[in-house]
């Protein structure tokens, strides 16, 4: 009788064997976890049984810090150390939050991303969210008894370079490996076609607690392509509890507030909007802490009209993405509803007057996206063979350059399929310059300075040469993530610089690490065994996977070739036997070197393979 | 990386600017299928980098064979033809009154408010389009005049930047 083989806890288990991933969305409002468990995704709930997480994060004085409902709770008492909606401030400036006045928080300015004032010092959005990332990632591998090899984290579609970086440094730094960032409105229409084998255009509406997206997509024989998406990164939900709380202070006309009272009326107001979805008006009543008191009623035709306008910003948007789809209302065969915020009547009424057609509601809008994700997370582990699906999703924004005098040159145009890399050349405009500064932008408008700076960086030894005469090739290439990473070389002289775009906000890598510490000395596990222990498992992944390569195409090597790959592995091997976690750190990257040809071989051998099937087809 | 063929070859399809879209769309969702990265992101380092290029390289050869000006324009250049060249801006006369005209009445329908105005120059602009694009499957694949194909695929530029301009009017209405 075969024995069962079970792996030492923590350890790596082989490529074959379940592995554990996790798909997770992380709200403005509430954040979910979900997972793929024989064959089916599941929500994980909490030890209470409740499946969502309010995306709220308290911080003591000290290194306690609540997450979720305890933090929720304590909102209107603790409103400057109680962080909620924590998503709106990812990778933004302090002038681009346009509320700042109305919302109870002692912000930062600080370089590209606002920060935090709390009782447990000044605290970046990005550590705020690891807060939250944390708490899931705790909630998982409590449920599932055992470490998570990795996450699909969702992102807004609309979400720009420095709010996708912000994300994934937010997964990074609550230790979660990052799979793929996934659009929301995609990992939506996943969780949707795949339940209800769809076929067709469709759109997908997602208005959550603070941020809009529509998504057109094709589905077609497993294949989710994105034909074009837009949206609104700072619109959602939020901003209809605000229209609510600016009538609650016409009606008081109350002193100006407290943080406090400013909290407990926002809180009342988002209640209010709640109830308005059953009803068709509600009594609003609250006392404030001067004593002054609240009472009156909102009837929904009242709250219809005060919100009607933030209706008409998400029309737009629509309107525009239909038309970079190249597509009119009446080829979209059905409207996808995601996000809490689509269960207000005056949407749901909006969106079919629009689309002529009832939208769809059967799946539970707050639940869709985390589903959609967890989905996508297995495929991504490598759980599931042959009957996977394909997703081909676009940038949302376009790509581009300074150039002189202030004005943007696209590089990369919004709704391109990604992975996608272009390339620019540009020259020099003075006689003998020797240097010149790569401005890189995000946006649609012509001047630069209305676009998103996403970095600069400069490249030197250009050899001097007259104005006009120097070529400088500048290339942008978009990972699956959606990344962008930029470099530039001059021609002639092959000199290069490039730059990760890791973004003016300022949070480079060594802070990553500090944080990492710091998190570290706080928590119980032993900082270098924990590093120890991941390089480790990381390296048997990757012995485990040349291994299979090397059984499977073999073949593609001559003696020698296959000798030097050999010889790396058993170099490493004998390095995971120590306990010099950088040592196996250069071993990983040598075997990663070592097999580049052979991973370049084994592709050539897909492609060729992938198209002999394609001819079978179209001839046969 | 093999990057030897050109994006027909890569397609298995013909080189010709007639373009059955269905071969097309599907050669190219078999290809992706076979390289994208979401195929290697549980696979070492090398071979998602190497899936990245590949990704990239199938994507930019469907972008460029799906478009009806970047098609010709690429299949000009394989015969040594740079179609786009600053310095070859012969253009007809009568298309380029017929350009005037047409940039007339979309400053008109702005200038008026005329939505329907838009919704039917659009349908105007969208018919010219197809066919100047039957033309230059005519030109490139029967007649092989390149000199005129060139010609044509700079027409086919200014009918593109036409009907996005009438897309901003839409925009700007809208708003």
């Amino acid at each position: 009788m075969a024995l069962l083989q079970i792996a030492e806890p923590g350890m790596s288990s082989a490529p074959h064997q379940h592995r554990l991933a996790v798909g997770i969305d992380l709200g403005t409002t509430n954040s979910l976890v979900a997972t793929v468990r024989s064959g089916l995704a599941v929500v994980l709930d909490d030890e209470a049984g409740r499946s969502l997480l309010p995306s709220v994060v308290r911080y003591h004085p000290g290194s306690q810090v609540d997450v979720g409902y305890p933090a929720q709770s304590m909102q209107n008492q603790d409103p400057h150390n109680t962080i909620v909606s924590v998503k709106r401030f990812m990778g933004r400036g302090i002038a681009d939050i346009e509320d700042v006045a109305s919302l109870p928080y002692r912000f930062v300015d600080a370089p590209g991303m606002v920060q935090l004032r709390t009782s447990a010092g000044v605290k970046s959005p990005v550590e705020v969210s690891a807060e939250i990332i944390k708490a899931l990632r705790q909630r998982a591998e409590a449920a599932m008894g055992g470490e998570l090899v990795g996450a699909v984290i969702t992102v807004p579609a609309y979400f720009d370079d420095a709010q996708r970086q912000a994300t994934k440094d937010a997964a990074q730094l609550a230790g979660l490996n990052v799979l793929r960032l996934l659009n929301e409105p995609t990992a939506a229409a996943i969780a949707y076609g795949l339940d209800n084998a769809a076929e067709g255009v469709y759109a997908v509406y997602d208005l959550g607690g603070g941020t809009f997206d529509i998504s057109i997509l094709r589905l077609s024989r497993g294949v989710f392509e994105v034909l074009a998406t837009n949206g609104d990164s700072a619109l959602g939900g939020d901003d209809f509890d605000q229209r609510i709380f600016c009538w609650m202070l016409e009606q008081g006309r109350f002193e100006p507030l407290s943080a406090c009272d400013m909290r407990l009326l926002l809180t009342k107001a988002r209640d209010a909007k709640e109830a308005l979805t059953e009803h068709t008006e509600v009594r609003v009543t609250a006392v404030l802490s001067t004593g002054e008191m609240m009472d009156a009623t909102l009837t929904q035709t009242a709250f219809n009209a005060m919100t009607a306008s933030l209706i008409g910003k998400t029309m737009a948007p629509t309107r525009k993405a239909l038309r970079d789809a190249g597509l009119s209302v009446d080829e979209v065969k059905g409207v996808v509803m995601v996000g809490g915020s689509t269960r207000m009547p005056c949407i749901r009424q909006a969106v079919a007057d629009f689309f002529k057609q009832t939208p769809l509601t059967n799946l539970d809008p707050d639940k869709v996206v985390t589903l959609g994700a967890a989905m996508q997370a297995d495929v991504l582990a490598g759980n599931r063979a042959g009957d996977d699906w394909l997703l081909l999703d676009v940038i949302p924004l376009s790509l581009g350059l300074e150039t002189m005098g202030g004005l943007t040159e696209k590089v990369i145009p919004r709704n391109t399929t990604i992975p996608t890399a272009r390339a620019q050349d540009f020259t020099t405009f003075r006689d003998g310059q020797t240097a010149m500064s790569v401005h890189v932008l995000q946006g649609e408008r012509e001047l630069a300075s209305d676009c998103r700076s996403l970095a600069r960086f400069e490249l030197r030894g250009i050899p001097p040469m007259v104005a006009g005469a120097a070529r400088i090739r500048v290339t942008f290439q978009v990972d699956a993530d959606g990344l962008l990473s930029v470099s530039a070389r001059e021609q002639s002289s092959g000199v290069e610089a490039s730059v990760q775009v890791k973004p003016s906000y300022g949070l480079g890598d060594e802070d990553i690490t500090r944080m990492l510490k710091d998190a570290f000395t706080h928590a119980r596990d032993d900082m270098y065994a924990r590093a120890l222990n991941e390089q480790i498992v990381d390296a048997q992944g990757l012995i485990a996977a040349t291994r299979a390569a090397l059984a499977e195409d073999g073949t593609l090597l001559d003696a020698a070739e296959t000798a030097v790959i050999e010889a790396s592995i058993a170099g490493l091997e004998k390095l995971i036997a120590g306990t010099d976690h950088h040592a196996i750190k250069r071993g990983v990257e040598a075997l990663n070197a070592a097999t580049t040809e052979f991973a370049q071989r084994r592709m050539d051998q897909n492609v060729r393979r992938a198209m002999a099937g394609q001819k079978l087809e179209t001839f046969g | 990386m093999d990057f030897t063929h050109n994006h027909f070859e890569l397609f298995g399809l013909p080189q010709t600017y007639a373009l059955e879209r269905d071969r097309l769309d599907s050669a190219y969702r078999e290809l992706q299928n076979a390289v994208h990265p979401d195929r290697f992101a549980a696979q070492p380092e090398a071979e998602q980098r190497v899936a990245m290029q590949w990704a990239t390289q199938v994507n930019e050869a469907y972008q460029t064979l799906r478009h009806p000006v970047n098609r010709g324009v690429y299949l000009l250049k394989l015969q040594g033809i740079d179609a786009l060249d600053a310095g070859n801006t012969k253009m007809a006369p009568a298309f380029l009154m017929q350009q005037m005209e047409w940039r007339e009445a979309i400053e008109e329908a702005r200038a008026g408010k005329h939505t329907d105005m838009l919704d039917t120059l659009s349908d105007d602009l969208r018919a010219a389009h197809r066919r100047i694009e039957a033309q230059l499957a005519e030109l490139i694949d029967t007649a092989h005049d390149f000199a005129t194909a060139s010609e044509a695929v700079r027409q086919l530029r200014f009918m593109d930047k036409l009907i996005a301009e009438v897309g901003d009017v839409y925009e700007e209405l809208e708003s």
